[in-house]
């Protein structure tokens, strides 16, 4: 205890990372049952559907068969980049997560007020972006460490694809940087409050709709994800970069893209989106009640879909975490909480719609083919950006610097 | 609160080993690495500096020479590409064409 | 032990065990990884000063553009190990015991002309914001900086040419 009094920031941070890492391991999880059943309905048929009600167990039989599949390792490796390369992956893909806040308020844990974020720093956005280019050696060290063909040329072109696109990436950035004058995500989502004719909310997807098309395009292709996934598609080079990693490690490549996604999807909607900012008008406060309605909504649910599904492991667990989530949204109904849980609702709001737009574009486009991926990167991407970015900032001057 | 001494002995310490490896490594790319270890580590002596008596300039400085490190790296790759096309081997002691 | 004296002496170990891994190293790729472990330390080194951006900008620029170039050549090029031939006897023992003397000397004196300034700092480490980098290397700096630009654009096109396949 007094450990905890004379270093409090250090152990409020430890208490944030652990319940931010719990959180983000289960929404990988459950992402990955998302994006199957949502692809399978696209593609006419029903996906995973047994395992649990509605397959929602099949991330959990997913991770145990994970878990207990035999490790091989090529024999010719080269051991220490070998075993270094997925951790390095998901590593940083999980690090960017610390970076990124999910609403204004702030509570007091075990006496300590502190904000809603792991890390807060008035460079967030290029730390962010610094970590995330360092994830490319996790694909590039992949696909030389295995010593075999395919997965060395699928290595190195899906990162000489996440370097081209890198560039257009930040260059569509810079533009809301220009119109919210600070690299802190607060700021930026700051800028994005207020609003035009008393209606239409002041998000930057608006004056940046280009900045925004840009940027997102650059996202999928930067995560690697359908039309740009062909360095790593299963009909091309056999698997590409991963192609010589099974269990554990090939698991964690595979969380590190999702990751990866998640990061970029909550980027774009602090950047862009408005992040925690309500779409509604703030005089209409029955928006406050909302979290605690879907929760109560979704408990009954789960209740209801464990008393009725056919397997002993569901009808354990459902009911269980039914209750858990009616109490929670029972808690959230109090005023007090409603209100600082209301930012973080918005906020992950807005990420399942992008995390829903991406699974879309994967069950619905073809893939690009390398030379198209990349002169499509080179020749049109990095000229749109740069376009926006000489619009933006003609604009900002003739206006007036702004913040 | 570190003295600055110390950050300007660590970086004294990294260039001595930029060049040792510059000395004593024989793979072209490696003798690369070492001096962009130097370069980094005349970097760190900047940034203290540059802190320690509260003026820019030092860390405009820093970076300038990370930007021209980058020029720098890119030309000097394409040369390492091309002698290793020529020379078949990317061996220091194999570039020696102009030996009497 | 303050904070910052631990975190010194971490990332300072860190970037002296990152050097000696790049001489150390068979292998070209693991001094590259060792080299990029050097970088990283650095940046938190440079956070720890209060050059905030700059730390930002060494790891995007050096550890996550530079370094990837480095690797990527490596790898094209198949390094293969690296031949291991003996220091010669005058280095290892007239060398190193120089190296050492003369590091040891460099320390007594850096010690003696900087030791009573840092424990009187008054002010506390001020945080070099990226505004006010940013008013200086646009107002005082333009030159250098339309001339690094320029730089950069003969690189790149220097680069293209040399690595250019001979049309046959």
């Amino acid at each position: 205890m007094e450990f905890v009094s004379q270093h409090p920031i250090l152990v409020v941070s430890v208490i944030k990372i652990a319940i931010a890492l719990f959180v983000v391991m289960t929404a990988l999880a459950y992402l990955t049952w998302f994006e199957r059943k949502v692809v399978a309905r696209i593609q006419s048929r029903w996906g995973p559907y047994w395992v649990g009600p509605h397959g929602l167990l099949q991330p959990l039989a997913d991770g145990i068969k994970f878990l207990f599949k035999e490790d091989v390792v090529p024999p010719t490796a080269d051991r220490i980049t070998y075993v270094l390369a997925p951790f390095l992956a998901l590593a940083l893909a999980l690090t960017t997560l610390a970076l990124i806040p999910i609403g204004p308020a702030t509570i007091s844990v075990l006496g300590q007020k502190t904000q809603l974020v792991i890390a807060h720093s008035n460079i967030a956005l290029i730390l962010l972006f610094a970590i995330s280019s360092l994830g490319i050696y996790g694909v590039a060290l992949a696909g030389w460490s295995s010593n075999s063909k395919y997965p060395l040329m699928g290595g190195l072109r899906s990162s000489a694809q996440m370097v081209s696109y890198e560039v257009s990436l930040t260059l569509s950035v810079v533009g809301v940087l220009l119109l919210a004058g600070s690299f802190d995500f607060y700021d930026i989502v700051g800028s994005q409050s207020g609003r035009w004719f008393h209606f239409i909310p002041k998000w930057q997807i608006i004056p940046q709709f280009f900045g925004f098309l840009c940027y997102l395009t650059a996202a999928i292709a930067e995560t690697n994800r359908i039309p740009f996934d062909l360095p790593e598609a299963e009909t091309e080079l056999v698997a590409g970069f991963h192609t010589e990693y099974s269990s554990f490690k090939f698991a964690m490549f595979f969380m590190a893209e999702y990751a990866n996604m998640i990061t970029v999807s909550c980027l774009a909607t602090l950047l862009f989106l408005g992040g925690w900012l309500s779409p509604f008008p703030d005089t209409w406060s029955w928006q406050l009640y909302l979290p605690a309605v879907g929760l109560i909504l979704g408990g009954l649910a789960m209740i209801a879909g464990g008393i009725t599904s056919g397997q002993l492991t569901a009808k354990l667990v459902f009911p269980v975490l039914g209750l858990f989530c009616l109490a929670v949204g029972g808690l959230c109904a109090i005023h007090g909480v409603a209100v600082v849980v209301q930012g973080p609702f918005w906020f992950i709001g807005k990420v399942f719609l992008l995390l829903f737009f991406y699974v879309w574009m994967r069950g619905t486009l073809p893939r690009f083919r390398y030379d198209q991926l990349m002169s499509f990167g080179w020749k049109f991407l990095l000229p749109v950006s740069l376009a926006n970015l000489v619009i933006t900032s003609i604009v900002v001057m003739f206006l007036g610097a702004r913040g | 609160m570190v003295p600055i001494s110390y950050y300007v002995i660590l970086s004294a310490v990294l260039f001595g080993l930029g060049v040792v490896g510059f000395v004593f490594k024989r793979n072209i790319i490696t003798i690369f690495m070492a001096i962009e270890l130097m370069l980094n580590a005349v970097n760190l002596a900047f940034v203290a500096f540059g802190t320690e008596f509260n003026q820019l300039d030092g860390l405009v400085f820093v970076f300038f020479v990370i930007v021209v490190a980058a020029a720098e790296v890119a030309v000097g790759l394409g040369i390492v590409i091309v002698v290793a096309r020529n020379r078949k081997s990317l061996n220091v002691e194999d570039v020696n064409l102009l030996k009497f | 032990m303050s904070i910052a004296m631990a975190l010194f002496i971490v990332c300072g170990a860190l970037t002296i065990f990152g050097a000696v891994g790049l001489i150390l190293a068979k292998e070209p790729v693991h001094s590259a990884l060792s080299l990029i472990l050097v970088m990283v330390a650095l940046a938190v080194l440079y956070l720890l000063l209060g050059a905030e951006f700059i730390a930002a900008i060494q790891i995007l620029v050096y550890a996550g553009a530079i370094m990837v170039l480095f690797v990527f050549v490596i790898m094209l090029l198949n390094a293969g190990e690296e031949v291991r031939t003996n220091l010669s006897r005058l280095a290892r023992w007239v060398g190193l015991p120089l190296g050492v003397f003369f590091l040891a000397e460099m320390g007594y004196l850096l010690f003696h002309e900087y030791a009573g300034r840092a424990a009187g700092a008054a002010n506390a480490p001020v945080v070099a914001s990226t505004t006010d980098l940013s008013m200086k290397l646009f107002t005082e700096f333009v030159l250098p900086f339309e001339l690094t630009s320029i730089l950069i654009l003969i690189a790149v096109l220097g680069a293209m040419v040399l690595a250019r396949k001979e049309p046959q």
